[in-house]
């Protein structure tokens, strides 16, 4: 059936981003065990790389904390549509929701009636968890064989990412801009504030650019 | 406990508690497009900052190094619509070249 088999293909594709996730965390002075936990239990990729990317550089743990969960915030808004969609009491709700990413929803809402949406949102969700989990490990394995990060460009693996999951999203000019703004208060608040909450601040651009 | 573990810990459950409650609350709370839009700006503003700080800082230093190569070939992926792999592979062999050779 082709929605099985295009939801593990996302599984696939997505999940090999792990190899870079796994590398980023170990060389971010994170244990392998640690970035295993990060992968099965936070199991959000944009929160996963902040969170090693602001502790490792040097920034408050409450920092890594709020910009980790904050950046979950979206699967928290998947989850209202799916909820809809998914019907599921008890146990199926917890595992529903821990596999509620861009992609499971994604793959749902582009089928054609309900029963393969739910195929497609299962497959999906635990196509990507399985994937994304084998090759953290991989990675994580892979970068304490290699040592340095700077010299294998295992510094820009995580900012290369964000690039690569922003873009899409800026197809208007409003959130061009937004995105503009956001970046140079960012750059220009990092002289005054702890590591970290440079990043942080940048949540009142996002109330501030969708009041109105 | 190191403060890596209390950081991976407290995080993943913060992040599990929004995905559960987003499958708790009725559909018509998205039906405000006020709180829509700042959502969805949330990780715009977020993913931006973390670009900026993650190719341009050093701690609280503002520096230019083999990063910001490595981010200029990302940015000519994705407006050359080139697959995901490539762009992350593209930016990592650039920061890494201009690191070794610089």
């Amino acid at each position: 059936m082709s929605i099985k088999r295009d939801s593990i293909s996302v599984g696939v594709a997505v999940g090999a981003a792990g190899a870079a996730f796994g590398a980023v965390a170990v060389s971010s002075n994170f244990s392998v065990l640690q970035s295993c936990v990060l992968s099965l239990f936070l199991f959000s990729g944009a929160s996963q790389f902040a969170l090693v990317g602001i502790l490792g550089g040097g920034g408050s743990p409450w920092s890594a904390i709020a910009t980790g969960a904050f950046l979950g915030t979206r699967n928290g808004l998947y989850g209202i549509r799916m909820a809809g969609l998914l019907r599921n009491r008890g146990w199926r709700r917890v595992l529903a929701a821990h596999v509620t990413i861009d992609e499971s929803t994604g793959m749902a809402i582009a089928q054609s009636n309900e029963a393969e949406s739910r195929i497609a949102f299962w497959y999906t969700g635990f196509g990507v968890f399985f994937f994304w989990n084998l090759f953290t490990l991989l990675g994580a394995l892979g970068a304490k064989a290699i040592g340095s990060s700077a010299s294998w460009g295992l510094d820009v693996a995580s900012p290369a990412i964000f690039v690569a999951v922003l873009w899409p999203r800026l197809k208007e000019l409003k959130p061009k801009l937004t995105a503009l703004v956001a970046l140079s208060w960012a750059l220009a608040v990092t002289h005054f504030l702890p590591v970290g909450v440079p990043i942080l601040t940048t949540v009142i651009i996002a109330v501030f650019a969708g009041w109105n | 406990m190191s403060t890596q573990w209390w950081v991976v810990l407290s995080t993943s459950a913060a992040a599990f508690l929004l995905k559960y409650l987003g499958h708790l609350i009725p559909e018509s709370w998205l039906e405000k497009p006020r709180v829509e839009r700042i959502t969805n700006n949330i990780p715009i503003v977020l993913l931006s900052g973390l670009i900026a700080m993650q190719t341009f800082t050093d701690k609280t230093r503002l520096v230019i190094d083999h990063r910001m190569a490595g981010i200029a070939v990302a940015i000519a992926a994705v407006i050359a619509k080139l697959p995901f792999p490539l762009v992350i592979i593209g930016a990592m062999a650039t920061s890494a070249i201009v690191y070794r050779y610089r």
